[in-house]
Parts: C-alpha cells; sequence; structure tokens
C-alpha cells in the first residue's frame, strides 16, 4: 500500500491522466483509506478543471476569422493553386 | 479552421496582446496549410497546429528578449493553494465543495495568473491545463525531454496557484490572518 507522501508525489501524473493502470490501481488503494490525500486529490482535479473552463473562452476576432478565410483564397505558396493542398 | 478559437486563445496568454495573438494565429494557420504534406495521415491534427503555434511564438518573440531562466521563478511549497483553502474551509467548521471556492475566480484572475507566469513555465501549464495535451505531446511541441516537461509544470502551477491566493487574499475572500509565510 502506498503511504502519503508516495501517494501526493503522483498527484499531478495521476490529474494529467499519465499513469500506466496499475500505478493507478496502487494509488487508489491509498485514496480509499486515506480521507486527506483524497481531499487533495479532488482539490487538484477542480483545480484543473476551474483553470480550462475559465480560461480558454476568448472569441475569436471576427476580422481574424475574416483574414485567414481571404488568405486560403490566395496562393499563399506560390505553387499555382489556391488554398488549401488538402482540397485537391 | 475549427482549432482557430483555441488557437488564439492560446495565442492571446502567450503574447498577452490581441494583435500579437491575431498575427501568431494567422502565421500558424498559414504555415499549417502551407506544409501540411508534412502532416502524418492519422496523427493529432490539433497537437500538429499547437507545435507550430508553440514554435511561431517561440521563435517571434522569446528571441527577442533574454531567454528566462528556471530561476526567475521563486520555489513556491508544495499543495500551496490547497493548503490554504483547506485550513480555511476547516476553520469555517464546514468543508464546502472546492469548486464553489474556485469558482470565486473571475475568468480574469485565472487568465491573468497564467499570464504572468515566464514563459519557460507558462507554456507546459497552457498545454496541459487548459488544452488537456499528453506529457510526451508537450515534450515534442517544446523540444524537452519529458522530466522537464514536468518539473516546469509542477513549479509553473505552484507559481500560479500562489497568485490566486493574493488574489483571493485582496479580493477579501480569505482570511489571512493565519498565513504566516
Amino acid at each position: 500500500m502506498a503511504d502519503c507522501k508516495e501517494t501526493l508525489n503522483e498527484l499531478e501524473p495521476y490529474i494529467d491522466g499519465e499513469l500506466s493502470t496499475d500505478a493507478k490501481e496502487h494509488i487508489h488503494g491509498h485514496l480509499d483509506g486515506c480521507v486527506d490525500c483524497q481531499q487533495a486529490f479532488e482539490f487538484h482535479l477542480e483545480l484543473k478543471a476551474a483553470i480550462r473552463r475559465k480560461v480558454n473562452n476568448d472569441e475569436l476576432p471576427s476580422g481574424l476569422l475574416m483574414r485567414l478565410e481571404s488568405c486560403l483564397k490566395e496562393d499563399f505558396d506560390g505553387d499555382g493553386n489556391v488554398g488549401n493542398p488538402s482540397d485537391r | 479552421m475549427e482549432y482557430a478559437p483555441q488557437l488564439y486563445s492560446t495565442a492571446l496568454r502567450m503574447t498577452r496582446n490581441a494583435a500579437d495573438a491575431e498575427d501568431l494565429v494567422q502565421e500558424t494557420m498559414m504555415r499549417g496549410y502551407r506544409s501540411f504534406d508534412t502532416f502524418a495521415e492519422g496523427t493529432n491534427l490539433r497537437a500538429w497546429l499547437y507545435r507550430i503555434l508553440t514554435n511561431a511564438f517561440i521563435n517571434r518573440y522569446r528571441s527577442k528578449k533574454r531567454r528566462p531562466m528556471e530561476t526567475d521563478l521563486a520555489d513556491v511549497e508544495d499543495l500551496y493553494l490547497y493548503k490554504r483553502v483547506s485550513t480555511m474551509e476547516n476553520a469555517a467548521g464546514s468543508l464546502s465543495a472546492e469548486d464553489q471556492f474556485l469558482d470565486l475566480f473571475t475568468d480574469e484572475e485565472v487568465k491573468s495568473a497564467v499570464e504572468g507566469l515566464p514563459d519557460t513555465f507558462k507554456l507546459p501549464v497552457i498545454l496541459a491545463d487548459v488544452e488537456g495535451f499528453a506529457y510526451k505531446e508537450i515534450a515534442e511541441m517544446l523540444d524537452i525531454p519529458v522530466g522537464t516537461v514536468m518539473s516546469r509544470l509542477h513549479r509553473g502551477r505552484k507559481a500560479m496557484q500562489k497568485e490566486l491566493y493574493e488574489y483571493a487574499k485582496a479580493r477579501g475572500l480569505v482570511d489571512n490572518r493565519g498565513d504566516s509565510d
């Protein structure tokens, strides 16, 4: 069974989904019996979710969208063809 | 074009400036289209575009100033925010849901806490916390080993938590009497 120190060392790889199934089971084995670590893990999962929610919501300026679209209508790569090479 | 809004959001965090962010997204999309034949079918298109964005940012903006050193970021205690928040909630006699506390932060505060990090730490934090990329993908984008991604993420996150706690104190969301350090 993992102890608190060992478990908290794995906190970040755990919340980032980087642990193997075995390593995760090892952590869950500890969390099931340790309220303190469980709360710490839940807090950091919530924190990561909150950052994602609050940071990734800027509106794309309409001018930029127009600029991007008009660029794709030009022969910007000089190959004699217009637009996205994947469309051809 | 479906990735343009995410790319713009990330570019805005990187450059902290709308005009620069627009230029960076345009450069990324154009480079992406131009080199589309180098994109390996069946691999992650979003990760590929982010790699282009990250490289464009580093080439354009980071070379202009001194390359930030690891030591530019003060060392912060582990579990910085959690330790303070959990003590506060216990003291109040109830352990309310952590997400309720986190919801007290405005979008602007969280954005500013991310943007305030030195680039060395900001990029891994954006790519992992906001964009949800795997360590291996981030390592490839930044051309650094996975272990370095993990250590920069660790230090960057702690610094960001400290900044958030400072905002909470400034707004009187937390009682700072018990804050000894």
